[in-house]
């Protein structure tokens, strides 16, 4: 068996007497599509704040592709590879689409420290924001600021970015949260065409984009992973029906 | 190849853009427009300059600080105190100035920079707090309450001497901030440059796309510091004084006023809003010698009302 692209071992963290993952025992295989499910408040973006090291876990190891990087910040995982969206857009409003995403290509080639030479000479980090927009089919509003742009294509915007950090493994964090449904499909066409060699998690609420894009879906609840299996067997399972998709139904 | 409109709009925003020459020609002509106005000239110039270090940290970084005079002072110090001791060659002072200013920058900075906001605030505070109560305590060294006494700034390459008009002190001053305004632009244009604006739009993001975002800030805070030690030297060697007013609140305070005046995080405003300011101040407070502290105020209420971002914010509106 391959090394999985992420795994994480009796992965712990409680903020007092809240617990809030509790013995997370989670493996992202390469190339995965991956969605992660629960209820509201399961620990499913505590998850990714801990994988990618915006929290500390009290206990547990969390390993990519092979080696252990639980103590690594969050800056040297994003360079080996571990990269995430977010759930709430979180971008540079007021910079243009292709600054946003060129922000992220210049810290990828590290040239983002350097003090001298302008930006704009980085012609070659630039093009390829530029060929990363065409991708999405973004390129038309390349130079309007995003704060300008309808939510949908904000959206797309959150995973040019983080493409842009050539992801291994990418943790897509509600990626169609708050947008339109009309919208919502472009955004899962992207994703479908991700190159195959990136693994992907993707947590989300909305099942109809999960069952679409999943082979296997983890529902974690409490904290806790109750299950794990290809869509159809969540699908079925009572205990899942029970605390998860019977809740959303009744609503 | 693909319609590459976008991508050269980008690549060029760094070029000269004509206007940008504007602020050099008035100060060039104001220096035969208005001799007698010399000596305010130059501290005007050396605002500038301090107000220019101020808008690199808060500007661009979003580092809110009370603290600037911290560096200010201690570059006009440690001029001063080169002057007063028997080493009064300007250049090498105004090195050693913003050199001790970096370091002071560079070391409060490891400490106060890990927090962020409210605390990072309070704790600008503290560092230039401290440094005016260290000063003023070591008055055997720095004449403490009193100023330093007895500062000797020779001319400049031996050669330019600082006269009673203010000439040689205008155009010294004009040359240093042309030179650190030069350095500047290009900072801001450099990749680490926008990459100080990423962490002032959304400082998560930058983390996430793994920026070194404690060393970025750290670095700029010192630039700053050097920046604002160059200006507290300019100003302690032209009126030929060191008090402790330099490291007081008061100009942490009014360099932000004079900043925000001018438009915060555009590398003009300190040109706008410094001149409108010392100037206003000039003409109030011959007018109006007690109350001409009530004028500013009002200027002040009217731009925060009508007018958020400054000057240059209103010329934005305009130009939409």
């Amino acid at each position: 068996m391959s090394t999985p692209a992420l795994e994480t071992h009796g992965l712990h963290k409680s903020f007092g007497a809240l617990t809030v993952a509790n013995g997370v025992d989670f493996r992202l295989d390469r190339g995965a599509r991956h969605a992660l499910i629960g209820p509201n408040g399961a620990g499913k973006t505590t998850f990714v704040e801990l994988v990618t090291g915006a929290l500390r876990p009290n206990a547990g190891q969390i390993r990519l592709d092979g080696a252990d990087i639980t103590q690594l910040p969050q800056a040297a995982r994003v360079k080996r590879g571990l990269v995430r969206t977010f759930q709430i857009t979180a971008l540079f409003p007021h910079l243009s689409i292709l600054e946003n995403v060129t922000l992220a290509i210049c810290e990828r080639q590290e040239i983002a420290g350097g003090l001298f030479r302008p930006a704009g000479h980085h012609r070659a980090a630039i093009e390829e924001a530029h060929a990363l927009l065409e991708r999405l089919g973004l390129e038309d509003e390349a130079l309007r600021p995003v704060n300008m742009l309808a939510y949908g294509r904000q959206r797309l915007v959150e995973i040019a970015v983080s493409l842009a950090l050539s992801p291994k493994v990418l943790l897509l964090d509600e990626p169609a949260a708050g947008v339109p449904s009309g919208e919502s499909g472009t955004i899962i066409e992207v994703i479908e065409r991700l190159p195959s060699d990136i693994a992907l998690l993707i947590i989300e609420h909305d099942m109809d984009l999960v069952f679409r894009l999943a082979q296997r879906i983890t529902v974690l609840v409490q904290g806790s992973i109750l299950v794990e299996g290809p869509p159809e067997e969540i699908a079925r399972d009572p205990e899942v029906r029970r605390v998860y998709l019977g809740e959303r139904v009744r609503r | 190849m693909a319609d590459l409109g976008a991508v050269g709009a980008f690549a060029q925003r760094h070029r000269h853009h004509p206007l940008e020459a504007l602020p050099w020609l008035i100060a060039v002509a104001a220096y035969f427009v208005f001799p007698s106005y010399l000596p305010l000239g130059a501290q005007i110039l050396a605002t500038i300059l301090f107000a220019l270090s101020a808008d690199l940290v808060l500007g661009y970084a979003g580092i809110v600080t009370l603290g600037q005079a911290a560096f200010f002072g201690a570059g006009a110090y440690t001029a001063g105190l080169l002057a007063a001791h028997g080493w009064g060659e300007p250049i090498t002072g105004l090195l050693a100035g913003a050199a001790v200013a970096a370091v002071i920058g560079a070391l409060s900075g490891i400490v106060i920079l890990r927090t962020t906001g409210l605390t990072l605030l309070m704790l600008t505070l503290v560092v230039a707090s401290m440094l005016y109560e260290a000063v003023n305590r070591a008055s055997w060294l720095t004449g403490g309450d009193d100023g330093l006494q007895g500062m000797q700034v020779w001319p400049i390459f031996g050669w330019f001497r600082f006269d009673l008009f203010g000439q040689t002190a205008y155009c010294y001053c004009l040359i240093v901030l042309f030179l650190c305004w030069l350095a500047a632009r290009r900072m801001v244009h450099s990749p680490f440059g926008r990459s100080l604006v990423g962490i002032r739009e959304n400082i998560r993001r930058m983390h996430a796309i793994g920026a070194p975002v404690a060393r970025r800030r750290l670095v700029v805070y010192t630039i700053s510091a050097a920046l604002a030690g160059a200006s507290g030297v300019l100003v302690a060697q032209t009126t030929g004084f060191v008090g402790l007013t330099f490291l007081g609140l008061d100009r942490s305070g009014t360099v932000l006023i004079m900043l925000i005046i001018g438009g915060v995080g555009r590398l003009y405003g300190a040109f706008i809003g410094v001149p409108l300011y010392m100037i206003a101040q000039d003409r109030f407070s011959t007018i109006d010698p007690v109350y001409w502290y009530f004028w500013i105020g009002l200027l002040m209420v009217l731009l925060v009302v009508f007018a958020r971002g400054g000057v240059l914010g209103l010329f934005e509106r305009f130009r939409r």
